[in-house]
């Protein structure tokens, strides 16, 4: 469904730093997690399936068609939802004006309700308040991943879910993607570090420099990665790589 | 009234009809319709443009609407409504202008409302700024509030103008008494060469008398605004402003927030944000499927809201 062909993204600054080098990947799983130490190259990696990113060099394809040089909105709508790792915040915009936006303006108060029960936050207490600094950065985050719950769309990609949350919001935030590899329709794509969201995957991709460093099952990358093979391990709350 | 006119109390006023309760209604300099009630007189004034309100002292729930409406370009008028809200009052008042200009020659509305506000008197005010018309004549809008608040009084001062309105300067001015409070909100939008200025000058004269003033708005195209705010603390007192702006396009924008503590018990704050619409935001609507120029669209809309 998605097929990433020679992918580089090259930074020209005073260093000259290849970010991303020569990436070939094929995403037709339900589940992919893509792990790998910080600095690696993940997120841009994310943030060019989204098109948020442009690759310096390579292409990108979405059900067979090239989508290298489509704007995010068009990405968007053809079928691609992306998740935040820091959710953004906007002064006026309510919980329930995002939600509209994401599922369409037809979404009524209780459809709206119900993503929100998804991410295990209690809807009324969160459905007019403004998606502001006043929310907490864990409620913030699920509220991102019940904007791309209600896309429901055929790939959503979520860029680390668990940065910057507390250790008890995660354990909910674990139980959210539990719940929703049983669930969904479409082809989830998740950059994540954490050990309990490796292990709900049906493909592990490992990248570190840039550069695909491993490929495979759970069974098959797991048992490496908890034996350290990368460079930093943390194993603290079932964090391999903080 | 005529569709025009009627589009325009529409806007102003939020009115299909005439409302119920207390109404004046000025169009093109001349009263088209009014109405008191038991508790609320409204008499025209004898020696200048304009009209006193009288708002009998333990009035509750009562509304009383005054918008002004212009559609004959070139018109020019000065008036000056008085408020006289009596002790224990809870009301509502609507005010509010709107210019149909399709003329070349400048219209202009010039209103001054004075509020005497009785002890422990509740007050909402309401005031809705619209411009519309094809007419290369200016629509102009100089509004000037001077509030006078007794003891223990409220007031809420909600002030919008969205669209239409090439000049405006709007003054306000306000003396709060012992345990008073002053509740401001504005609410603007200037686009293509418009140009704006807000003066906000609270006398916190009272023990424990507070004010908030925030400031919301939206700078586009050309336009240009200017908000200055003035608190002064002049005795045991809480005063607190905020302007917050999002600039687009070649506009400016300037804030000038001043806090004066006369008293040591004093605590004012002021708060002046002034930036364009953060990429990020912009970038997470077209993640969802709306194109760039609708993503700002909701960032504003949501920001004016």
């Amino acid at each position: 469904m998605l097929e990433l062909k020679n992918i580089s993204y090259h930074v020209e600054d005073e260093n000259g730093k290849d970010i991303l080098n020569h990436i070939n990947l094929k995403i037709d799983d339900r589940f992919t997690a893509i792990t790998g130490p910080n600095g690696g190259g993940k997120s841009t990696l994310a943030k060019m399936i989204a098109g948020i990113i442009q690759p310096t060099e390579g292409q990108i394809f979405f059900e067979g068609q090239d989508i290298t040089g489509m704007s995010i909105t068009d990405r968007a709508n053809l079928g691609i939802s992306f998740a935040f790792q820091q959710p953004v915040r906007f002064k006026g915009i309510t919980v329930l004006d995002l939600i509209r936006l994401a599922a369409g303006d037809k979404l009524s108060v209780e459809g709206a309700c119900k993503y929100l029960s998804e991410v295990g936050l209690c809807a009324r207490d969160y459905i007019s308040r403004e998606v502001n600094a006043s929310l907490s950065g864990g409620e913030l985050k699920r509220i991102e991943i019940a904007t791309v719950i209600a896309r429901g769309m055929k790939l959503s990609v979520f860029d680390e879910p668990e940065a910057g949350i507390d250790l008890w919001s995660f354990q909910n935030l674990i139980k959210v993607f539990e719940k929703m590899h049983d669930k969904t329709q479409g082809n989830i794509v998740i950059i994540s570090h954490q050990e309990r969201i490796l292990n709900i995957a049906d493909k592990i991709v490992v990248i570190a420099n840039g550069e695909i460093q491993n490929t495979g099952t759970k069974e098959e990358i797991l048992p490496g990665l908890l034996n350290g093979n990368l460079e930093c391990r943390h194993n603290a709350g079932g964090c391999i790589h903080g | 009234m005529d569709e025009i006119q009627k589009t325009l109390l529409m806007q102003v006023a939020d009115l299909h009809e005439v409302p119920a309760g207390a109404y004046n209604i000025r169009s093109n300099g001349e009263s088209a319709g009014r109405r008191s009630t038991e508790h609320i007189e409204i008499v025209p004034k004898e020696d200048k443009p304009g009209i006193d309100i009288f708002i009998k002292p333990g009035t509750k729930k009562e509304s009383v609407h005054i918008p002004v409406l212009m559609t004959q370009t070139g018109l020019k008028e000065l008036v000056y409504n008085d408020f006289h809200i009596g002790e224990d009052c809870d009301v509502t008042i609507v005010a509010g202008c709107g210019i149909h200009n399709g003329g070349a020659q400048t219209s202009e509305h010039s209103g001054i409302h004075s509020f005497f506000i009785g002890k422990n008197a509740k007050v909402k005010y309401v005031e809705k700024h619209y411009g519309s018309g094809e007419g290369t004549g200016e629509r102009v809008m100089n509004p000037e509030t001077i509030v006078s608040m007794d003891e223990d009084s409220y007031m809420e001062m909600d002030t919008v103008q969205i669209r239409g309105v090439d000049s405006t300067d709007r003054v306000t001015r306000a003396k709060l008494g012992k345990g008073a409070q002053l509740v401001i909100r504005e609410k603007l939008m200037t686009h293509g060469k418009q140009k704006a200025t807000t003066n906000f000058y609270v006398d916190l004269d009272g023990e424990d008398s507070s004010t908030n003033v925030i400031s919301r708005s939206v700078a586009k195209d050309s336009s240009e605004q200017v908000f200055y705010s003035h608190i002064n603390g002049n005795n045991k007192c809480a005063g607190h402003s905020e302007c917050d702006a999002i600039i687009m396009d070649n506009a400016v924008v300037r804030a000038i927030p001043e806090i004066t503590a006369n008293n040591i018990d004093a605590s004012l704050i002021h708060e002046a944000a002034i930036g364009k619409i953060a990429g990020e935001q912009l970038i997470k609507l077209m993640t969802l499927g709306l194109t760039e120029a609708q993503a700002e669209e909701q960032i504003v809309n949501g920001f004016l809201k």
